[in-house]
């Protein structure tokens, strides 16, 4: 499964969000190296405003780089990818669409979906259902987003990132506004497509619980500036059930996690670093 | 319950009838003189006998509004898509419009005047420049203000900004366009009447200043009333197209 050439591959990327800030010398993120496997679930954690999302826009190709070379599929990134779905914590989900126009709705733009969409139709609303089915939202096709909870509309939004079957699904701290039941069941959910579809995963959460229940790989991002300082294999066996986060061999890689990160804190109150007001879009 | 909301619903009429009792009582109570002050009395009996003149005066004043409203949706609509849509456009523009929208459209009517003469032409441009910039505004509102995520979403899926702004940036703004709807047509009959009263031979602010000089307070009531009910009427026109077509923007809930 796991291929020799990486999938994602960054080379001592850089960012800064404009020339002043770059004459400054002021970075969102620096120097990232990183190789993602095909197929490769990774999260990455740290505090907020560390250039994690700024981390997911040089990934789809909504930024680019000052400095480095970044590669999806063996090509240099120049701009939006278009093999990529999103979604963030908040579901922004369109009010006027009904939840089935709404997943359908990356179909009506992508090609080769885009050009077949009226003639495909219903075997495209087909598909959509069946993965709203998938999620638990079966028979809420005809809803109105604003008719549905919180956890539906993420449901939603997710399968709106899955539905023409991208190779990458970026998450930004997609289940950041849920309760904790609701989250953990939505884990479950995405455990179980990630298994079914082994599409790229890349997770950017708070939660550490969450990122070692999940990834393959967690990299702790540090803050101003923005550099991964650690990258951990999670080696847990698979599949996965909820059950293991209750074990001793997961609290210690959460608590190991969790070191990493109280470090890092410390360090900063430590050592005043330059660059405090380093904007980060998360 | 059930009937406090029937209450609710017919308050205004029940205001209405208030305020008309309370101002036949004045005038009755103090004698007021209806070259004055007219009662509702006065000014009903005028509206019956006056009712074909009148008819006619309001009936032109009708076209006049709807044809300068008219031309207002698209024009507004045309610069508000331009301004809303690009960066440059919107800081080149806006000032411009800011400092015309705050000129009184009043002292444009002799200006239009001797462009076109004493007639329709002025009264329907009067209510066009009067009634344009809250449509224009809502409209680059509306897309302006397109939600970075919402719009990241998209374009990570490869949509180009027209995408966008079709897919997201119009039904968005719809629900800003019919209020600005309920605004600019009220606007509308304000400049058709102001131009009326200086520029025309017709119309109700003609018969407003016609009947004024000749001391016929009941008649100029009447033209007033008559302009006030056909706003009305026009403002419960767009509030229900409003309500009908755009219901989603009145759920709450998704957007915070």
């Amino acid at each position: 499964m796991m291929s020799s050439k990486p999938f994602v591959e960054f080379n001592s990327v850089w960012l800064a969000y404009n020339d002043e800030l770059l004459a400054k010398q002021q970075f969102a993120v620096e120097d990232i190296n990183l190789e993602i496997q095909s197929g490769e679930f990774i999260a990455i954690v740290g505090p907020s405003g560390c250039g994690k999302s700024t981390f997911m826009k040089l990934t789809t190709g909504l930024r680019r780089p000052t400095r480095g070379l970044i590669k999806v599929d063996g090509e240099e990134v120049t701009g939006p990818l278009k093999i990529s779905g999103m979604a963030f914590q908040a579901p922004s989900l369109l009010p006027w669409r009904t939840t089935l126009d709404n997943v359908l709705l990356p179909l009506e733009i992508v090609e080769p979906h885009r050009s077949q969409f009226k003639a495909k139709k219903a075997e495209y609303e087909h598909r959509a259902v069946e993965l709203l089915k998938r999620v638990g939202l079966g028979g809420y096709e005809r809803q109105f987003p604003w008719q549905l909870s919180g956890g539906m509309q993420q449901r939603a939004s997710i399968c709106r990132a899955l539905i023409h079957e991208p190779k990458m699904l970026l998450l930004d701290e997609p289940f950041g506004a849920l309760d904790a039941f609701t989250r953990e069941e939505l884990w479950c959910i995405l455990r179980d497509l990630w298994t079914e579809q082994k599409f790229n995963v890349i997770l950017v959460t708070h939660d550490l619980r969450e990122s070692v229940f999940l990834a393959d790989t967690v990299y702790v991002m540090s803050k101003s500036p923005g550099r991964f300082i650690v990258k951990r294999d999670i080696d847990l066996p698979r599949p996965r059930d909820l059950e293991l986060t209750y074990t001793s061999g997961f609290a210690d890689v959460v608590h190991e996690l969790r070191g990493h990160i109280g470090a890092l804190r410390g360090s900063q109150s430590g050592t005043p670093t330059q660059g405090t007001g380093t904007p980060t879009a998360t | 319950m059930k009937w406090s909301k029937k209450l609710e619903a017919s308050s205004p009429w029940i205001l209405l009838i208030f305020t008309l009792l309370l101002w036949q009582a004045v005038c009755t109570v103090f004698s007021v003189s209806d070259f004055i002050f007219p009662s509702p009395t006065k000014i009903a009996q005028e509206l019956m006998q006056y009712s074909a003149i009148i008819g006619a005066h309001a009936w032109r004043t009708y076209w006049v509004t709807m044809a300068g409203f008219g031309l207002a949706i698209v024009v507004g609509v045309l610069l508000g898509f331009l301004i809303g849509s690009s960066r440059l456009a919107y800081t080149a523009v806006y000032p411009l419009m800011t400092a015309f929208n705050a000129l009184p459209k009043a002292a444009f009517v002799p200006i239009l005047v001797v462009w076109f003469g004493i007639g329709v032409g002025p009264a329907i441009l009067t209510a066009f420049l009067i009634s344009f910039f809250p449509i224009m505004v809502n409209i680059a509102t509306g897309l302006a203000t397109l939600e970075p995520e919402l719009e990241d979403v998209l374009r990570v899926l490869g949509a180009k900004r027209w995408d966008v702004l079709i897919k997201v940036g119009l039904p968005r703004s719809l629900p800003y366009f019919y209020g600005s709807l309920k605004v600019a047509i009220t606007l509308a009959f304000v400049g058709t009447t102001v131009s009326e009263m200086t520029a025309a031979n017709e119309g109700i602010g003609y018969l407003l200043i016609s009947a004024g000089s000749s001391m016929r307070m009941g008649l100029a009531f009447a033209g007033l009333v008559v302009v006030g009910v056909m706003a009305m009427i026009m403002y419960e026109l767009f509030s229900y197209v409003e309500k009908h077509t755009t219901a989603w923007a009145h759920q709450g809930s998704q957007n915070r």
